[in-house]
C-alpha cells in the first residue's frame, strides 16, 4: 500500500539519492521528457551546488516521461545514473526503446541487465518514491528546486542562479 | 469566495462533450471543483497534469474533480484532448462567468476565473475552499489531500 499524499516537506538527502557536486543543496524535481528540465540542467551542471535529481514524471503531459525515469533508475543499479541522465538531457529527440539500447550502447551499461531492471518492482518503487514525496511537497510543475527548503517551481531564475553561483 | 459550512451555490453547466452537470448531480459523493483561469494557457496545463497523476487515488478516496473555466464546451474539449486528462471540464461560458461568480472566485478585470478549489460534500454543502494569492502560484494536489483527510 502506497503512503498517502498529503502534504509534508521535501525530505531531507537520503542516501541512495542521486546526488553531484559539492557546495550548496539544491533538491530538483524534473521530468527527463521536460524541455524546460533539460534547459535547466544546462544552467545546474555548471554551477558549484550539491545537486539531488528526484522523479516527477508527468505521464498525461510527456507519454515518455515513466518509462525515462524507470530507464534511468535501471542504470544507476549499473553506476550511470548522472550519465544516461544527461545523455537523454542533450537530446530530447530520441526517447524510444531502440534509441535507449544505443545510448546504453555508447554508455557502457549492460542491456540484458538494463532490460530487466526497468522493468523490476524496486526500480519502479524507486520512481513512484520520488514522484510521491514531491506531490506532498506542493511540487505540480518541472523542473521544482528546493533551495534551503523553499520551493522554486520553473526554470531557475537569473536571481536564484546568480546566488548559488 | 465561497466559505466552508455555506450550502453549495446551485449551477448547471455543460461540460466538454456538451453533457449538462447540474449541482444535484453531485449529491452522495465528495467534489472538487477546480477554477482555473483558461483553457491552453501554459500553467494551468500543469496544475490539471499533476490533479490527473493522482486521480486514481483521489478517487480512491471517494472524490471527483471537474474542471471549470470560462472557456466553451468546444475548447474544452479540444484542451482535454490535448492534455490527456480524463475529468471533466465545465464550461462557464453563457452568461460569462455567472457560476465561477457565485462562488466568489471570479475576477472581474481579467475576465476569467481566479486559481481557486472548493470542495463540496455529499449534502451539497462546502467543506473546504481555497484560492491561490497569486495566479502564478497553483494550488498543490497535497492540499486535496490535506482536505480530504480532514473531512
Amino acid at each position: 500500500m502506497h503512503s498517502k499524499l498529503s502534504s509534508a516537506g521535501a525530505p531531507p538527502p537520503a542516501e541512495d539519492d542521486h546526488l553531484r557536486g559539492d557546495g550548496p543543496l539544491v533538491v530538483e524535481y524534473a521530468d527527463l521528457e521536460c524541455p524546460y528540465c533539460a534547459r535547466a540542467n544546462l544552467v545546474l551542471r555548471d554551477l558549484p551546488i550539491r545537486r539531488i535529481f528526484r522523479h516527477f514524471p508527468v505521464v498525461s503531459k510527456h507519454p515518455r516521461a515513466r518509462v525515462l525515469a524507470l530507464a534511468a533508475e535501471a542504470a544507476a543499479l549499473q553506476g550511470r545514473f548522472w550519465e544516461l541522465h544527461d545523455s537523454l538531457m542533450d537530446d530530447q529527440g530520441h526517447l524510444e526503446d531502440p534509441h535507449l539500447w544505443a545510448r546504453c550502447e555508447t554508455l557502457g551499461i549492460d542491456l540484458d541487465r538494463f532490460e530487466h531492471d526497468r522493468r523490476s518492482q524496486v526500480v519502479a518503487e524507486r520512481v513512484e518514491r520520488d514522484f510521491r514525496s514531491g506531490v506532498r511537497a506542493g511540487v505540480m510543475t518541472t523542473p521544482t528546486l528546493f533551495v534551503d527548503g523553499v520551493a522554486r517551481p520553473g526554470l531557475p531564475g537569473e536571481d536564484l542562479i546568480a546566488r548559488l553561483r | 469566495m465561497i466559505a466552508p459550512g455555506s450550502e453549495a451555490p446551485d449551477f448547471a453547466l455543460s461540460d466538454q462533450d456538451g453533457q449538462q452537470v447540474s449541482l444535484a448531480d453531485l449529491r452522495g459523493k465528495t467534489t472538487v471543483l477546480v477554477f482555473y483561469p483558461l483553457d491552453f494557457s501554459p500553467v494551468c496545463t500543469d496544475q490539471l497534469n499533476v490533479y490527473q497523476e493522482v486521480l486514481p487515488e483521489l478517487e480512491a478516496q471517494g472524490a471527483f474533480l471537474y474542471g471549470v473555466s470560462v472557456d466553451s464546451a468546444f475548447a474544452h474539449k479540444a484542451f482535454q484532448e490535448h492534455l490527456g486528462i480524463g475529468f471533466p471540464l465545465l464550461a462557464d461560458f453563457h452568461p460569462k462567468g455567472q457560476v465561477t461568480t457565485r462562488y466568489g472566485v471570479y475576477n472581474d478585470e481579467r475576465g476569467h476565473g481566479q486559481r481557486a478549489l472548493v470542495m463540496i460534500g455529499p449534502e451539497l454543502d462546502v467543506k473546504w475552499s481555497h484560492r491561490s494569492p497569486s495566479p502564478l502560484e497553483i494550488p498543490g494536489a497535497n492540499l486535496i489531500f490535506d482536505a480530504l483527510e480532514a473531512q
